[in-house]
């Protein structure tokens, strides 16, 4: 049965209303004639801020497109937290989909508005924004990431620490570590760029490590820092971290805890089975190396050259092994036990270890040549800088590192009631912050003033330290350039006097300071300290070899390997490169690579 | 001319189900409407079997547009996902950016901020006026009246326009995305989205006039291409053609998501289930997207939080999960079925595109016993979009 629509006189008259149309405007725009612009968030041409741009590659990882590739542009150095690479952008591929502007890290990466352009060249469109120049550069409109609109985390977790009040008058660990879930979170957070492992003196796999903690797989993560690292427990606690100020997330929020990440590796792994994780050492090969110096730069290259097979002996002349990360490194900061670790695992892997023993004293250079292939010298920077302003020769006019060498070793001192320390870097506050500690054990309260030529936020400290010092009492006077130390009738010192410092550097960026004298300041105290840097005391080479070496400004001449310019013998860490504990590890690794090439063509 | 429901001298069928017909007799003929065809709705064609100028077999041919969206998911993060589903249908994307997206949340534990959810049945809706716009134009000139096109193509491009002052773009969109949406209505949004409103409500005021409410329309429509509803469970017919047949299947108010409890709205219905009824639901349910919008707008937070917390994008695992989420585009049951393995990568993606249904199986069925001319109008009624067929 077929359906009939019902009969209607509307139906025939109703369509001849259309006619009226014949009286309306037309609305057809005359495009491209007319200008006709995108929309405020128009997500058009692509802009690069290239000087905000630090060449991650988020941008480049994140498109589904496959549509950027990072280049090298001219003009554009690669960097620490730089790889000198600009994202080329090919609209052959691009969909616009601005995922590349959501992802990145510093916010350099926008578009415009525009949306016509026209081109005989199809090479053209394959172009890399801000370098290479077009018309909607300057575009006020357009795609930009809104504010709310975050796709990776830009808070750092917080690291749990202990309060003031329980950690003012205690050498116990201040940091507690991340939790198995914190770390996870922070892991999180991280892209992968690599800026990090650029920027690391040893070059860490640090997104890989990262990775690892993302998925729980903690072994793995060990075999990755003992890769480059025999001092992951000393890095994760106490490295400069010369990777967070590269990390790409730095820009946008906070970098990367990487170390506290590193440090949360080495925690979770029991100590056993670092030696099972690590692997043996490769056969016998009958060389044999001495090293003087058990610190990080001469035990990091006596763990490369066992594992290589040869034969390892390191001479110390102190009781125990780290050099200045045991016996400079406050206990707080780096505990005993977590350096232990370090050690134990290289000697675990076959280094022997001669204590108390000194080169030039109880063995002489010459026995050493005598006895071994090759000879590395890591002795480090042991003695204490001095201001050598009037009245610095008085006996309660200490140097830092001296200081630090007696809390560690457990010697008695002469505790101050109220000191004065001189310099604005890690090693003052070191001393200040372990000053603080005993005289909150011994007299109950915390004397102590910090005086340093900088102003507060250029001091060479971390930031950290200066926070936490601050928050443990020590008061800080910034911008003091000490002229001497004040001494009564009796011969008692009482007093630092400092005059304000108007600048350090001259023009040509040489130390000069200037002062204004009538800004003077005096600092009462019963003790001064200072902690201005640190010498290499190299008496043990003894007259011959000292004159047949060659010197650059009072240090050993070695070359970009680290041979010295007498055949058989190496030096590295602090006492030739420093001071800081990823270098001194970067140094043992090069020399080991050297020591053992020399070797094998030997 | 009436409708005659049983002019064919209809052949018979050989045990392989093919019809049983020499086509050297010159009785019969072979046909192809499509792939390019006005007539056809998108990438596809069909093969007919004609008796003169009656259609005894129609085969619907598929596999111009294959992109292989599904395939190529499995091999993008769950993140890079998300600018391609858009393109999965494009005269409505966002019913892709949605499910997906709702998908991923709900397999990875997220719940997007009450603030986002009103924003995407914003977008929903607004994509739904557009689908209806364009389908109008469609159906109109299916039967030969190209100017309703013309009209529904300008206040379309009005719509346009509100997408691209809100999304940043004016056919993919990309703006829901997992964990929420992108950014909040510009300034002043909710009175040019009222002009425009305006616009359509007068534009669709026109084509009642003209279309609707006309002769040669009605004759062309009325009683022809009527899914029966015994049909409509075993052909997993759904949206308006089922709505015109009396069956209110609305996902909206079945199985109710984002916003749309909160709105007022009840799902429009038909009886006859012919091509003029669904093109009238369809005319209804394009209005009442229009209040639906003028509500969202009226009802939504001023403020709100657009993003839930989500993990880093650049490498986003989701634990193993399966799970399958739909919503009611303006075609019917639009479904992503998303199986998750624990990898930074998508196990498997499934979408279900209404058009699936009713271009590829019900036509078939539908189309014979059906005059040449009507083929067009008859595909057009059923408010396919080909690209949806082929993911």
């Amino acid at each position: 049965m077929s359906i009939q629509p019902k009969k209607s006189i509307r139906d025939l008259l109703s369509p001849f209303s259309a006619w009226k149309h014949v009286l309306r405007n037309p609305v057809t725009i005359p495009d491209p004639l007319n200008e006709r612009p995108g929309s405020a968030r128009y997500r058009g041409f692509h802009k690069n801020d290239n000087e905000k741009c630090i060449g991650c590659g988020t941008c480049e990882t994140i498109c589904q497109n496959g549509a950027i590739d990072m280049l090298p542009v001219e003009d554009v150095a690669t960097k620490d937290g730089d790889s000198g690479l600009r994202p080329r952008i090919d609209y052959g591929r691009c969909c616009w989909c601005a995922l590349c502007v959501d992802v990145c890290m510093t916010g350099s990466l926008t578009m415009s508005n525009e949306y016509k352009w026209v081109e005989s060249d199809p090479d053209a469109f394959r172009f890399t924004p801000g370098v290479d120049k077009k018309f909607w550069d300057d575009a006020e409109l357009g795609y930009n990431r809104p504010e709310e609109h975050r796709l990776v985390a830009q808070e750092r977790i917080e690291m749990q620490e202990m309060d003031v009040d329980s950690r003012i008058d205690s050498f116990a660990e201040i940091v507690n570590g991340y939790s198995i879930e914190e770390a996870k979170l922070e892991a999180d957070r991280c892209v992968a760029c690599g800026l990090c492992i650029a920027t690391c003196p040893i070059h860490m796999s640090i997104p890989d490590y990262i990775n690892a903690v993302r998925e729980g797989d903690y072994e793995k993560g060990l075999k990755l820092l003992y890769e480059t690292n025999p001092f992951s427990n000393v890095c994760g606690r106490v490295c400069t971290r010369k990777c967070e100020s590269a990390c790409a997330s730095r820009h946008e929020g906070a970098p990367i805890a990487i170390r506290w990440l590193k440090r949360h590796i080495i925690d979770q792994v029991p100590q056993e089975k670092y030696r099972e994780i690590i692997g043996d050492p490769k056969p016998s090969t009958g060389k044999r190396i001495a090293i003087i110096g058990a610190g990080p730069a001469g035990l990091t290259a006596a763990f490369d050259l066992v594992r290589m097979g040869h034969e390892v002996i390191v001479y110390e002349s102190r009781a125990k092994a780290g050099g200045m990360t045991r016996y400079g490194i406050p206990e707080y900061r780096l505990p005993y036990d977590a350096l232990d670790r370090d050690i134990d695992t290289i000697v675990s892997m076959g280094v022997e270890i001669i204590y108390n023993t000194r080169i030039g004293a109880d063995i002489s250079m010459q026995q050493l040549t005598q006895n071994f292939d090759a000879v590395l010298l890591a002795i480090g920077l042991q003695e204490g800088r001095q201001t050598r302003i009037p009245n610095s020769d008085h006996e309660k006019v200490y140097r830092a590192v001296d200081l630090l060498d007696k809390i560690t070793a457990g010697e008695e001192f002469d505790l101050p009631h109220c000191a004065v320390i001189i310099g604005g870097g890690n090693v003052a506050m070191d001393i200040a912050r372990s000053i603080a500690r005993l005289q909150k054990q011994q007299y109950g309260l915390v004397d102590v003033v910090l005086t340093a030529m900088e102003e507060q936020q250029h001091f060479m400290a971390d930031l950290d330290e200066i926070k936490e010092a601050l928050e443990e009492g020590i008061i800080i006077r910034d911008q003091c350039g000490p002229q001497g130390c004040e001494i009564d009738q009796s011969g008692k010192l009482v007093a630092l006097k400092t005059w304000k410092v108007l600048s350090i550097f001259d023009s040509e960026k040489r130390f000069a300071p200037v002062y204004n004298p009538d800004d003077e300041t005096i600092h009462a105290c019963d003790t001064v300290i200072e902690a201005i840097g640190q010498l290499s005391d190299t008496s043990l080479l003894g007259n011959e070899l000292t004159e047949k070496l060659e010197w650059n400004r009072g240090r050993i001449q070695i070359d970009t390997e680290g041979r010295t310019s007498v055949s058989w013998l190496w030096s590295a860490g602090d006492c030739v490169n420093g001071p800081d504990v990823v270098h001194a590890v970067a140094d043992g690794h090069r020399v080991a690579d050297s020591i053992h090439s020399y070797l094998a063509d030997a | 001319m009436a409708y005659q429901p049983d002019r064919s001298q209809y052949p018979q069928k050989k045990a392989d189900g093919s019809l049983d017909i020499d086509l050297s007799s010159g009785k019969y003929l072979k046909l192809w409407q499509g792939p390019q065809h006005p007539g056809i709705t998108g990438n596809m064609s069909v093969e007919l079997t004609v008796c003169g100028d009656e259609v005894v077999e129609g085969i619907t041919h598929v596999g111009y547009l294959h992109r292989g969206f599904e395939k190529l998911m499995e091999r993008r993060t769950f993140i890079q996902c998300f600018p391609i589903v858009c393109r999965i249908c494009v005269p409505e994307p966002d019913f892709n950016e949605y499910c997906y997206a709702a998908a991923v949340e709900e397999l990875a534990g997220i719940e997007a901020p009450e603030y986002a959810n009103w924003i995407r049945a914003l977008i929903l809706e607004m994509g739904r006026i557009n689908s209806y716009l364009m389908y109008c134009g469609g159906q109109a000139g299916a039967f030969g009246m190209g100017v309703i096109s013309q009209w529904t193509t300008y206040v379309r491009d009005l719509m346009l326009d509100r997408f691209e002052e809100l999304t940043g773009a004016r056919i993919y969109h990309m703006f829901i995305l997992p964990g929420g949406v992108r950014d909040r209505l510009p300034e002043g949004f909710a009175q040019r989205m009222e002009e425009t409103l305006g616009e359509i409500e007068s534009t669709m005021s026109d084509v009642y006039d003209t279309m609707y409410c006309n002769a040669v329309f009605k004759k062309r429509t009325v009683g022809v291409g009527v899914i029966d509803v015994d049909l409509m469970d075993s052909y997993g017919v759904t949206g308006p053609n089922a709505r015109a047949g009396g069956v209110a299947k609305d996902v909206r108010i079945d199985q109710p998501y984002l916003v749309y409890p909160e709105l007022d709205f009840e799902p429009i219905l038909g009886q006859d289930s012919d091509i003029y009824t669904r093109a009238d639901v369809r005319r209804k349910d394009l209005l009442q997207s229009v209040d639906l919008v003028r509500q969202i707008l009226a009802k939504m937070p001023k403020q709100g939080s657009l993003m839930a917390k989500v993990p880093n994008v650049m490498h986003w695992k989701i634990p193993r999960g399966e799970t399958y989420i739909r919503g009611e585009c303006s075609r019917g049951e639009y479904g992503y079925y998303l199986v998750t393995d624990g990898s930074g990568y998508p196990r498997r993606v499934n979408v279900r595109g209404p058009s699936y249904t009713h271009a590829m199986a019900l036509l078939e069925r539908m189309i014979v016993n059906l005059n040449i001319a009507d083929v067009a109008g008859l595909m057009v009624s059923l408010h396919t979009y080909p690209p949806e067929i082929e993911r």
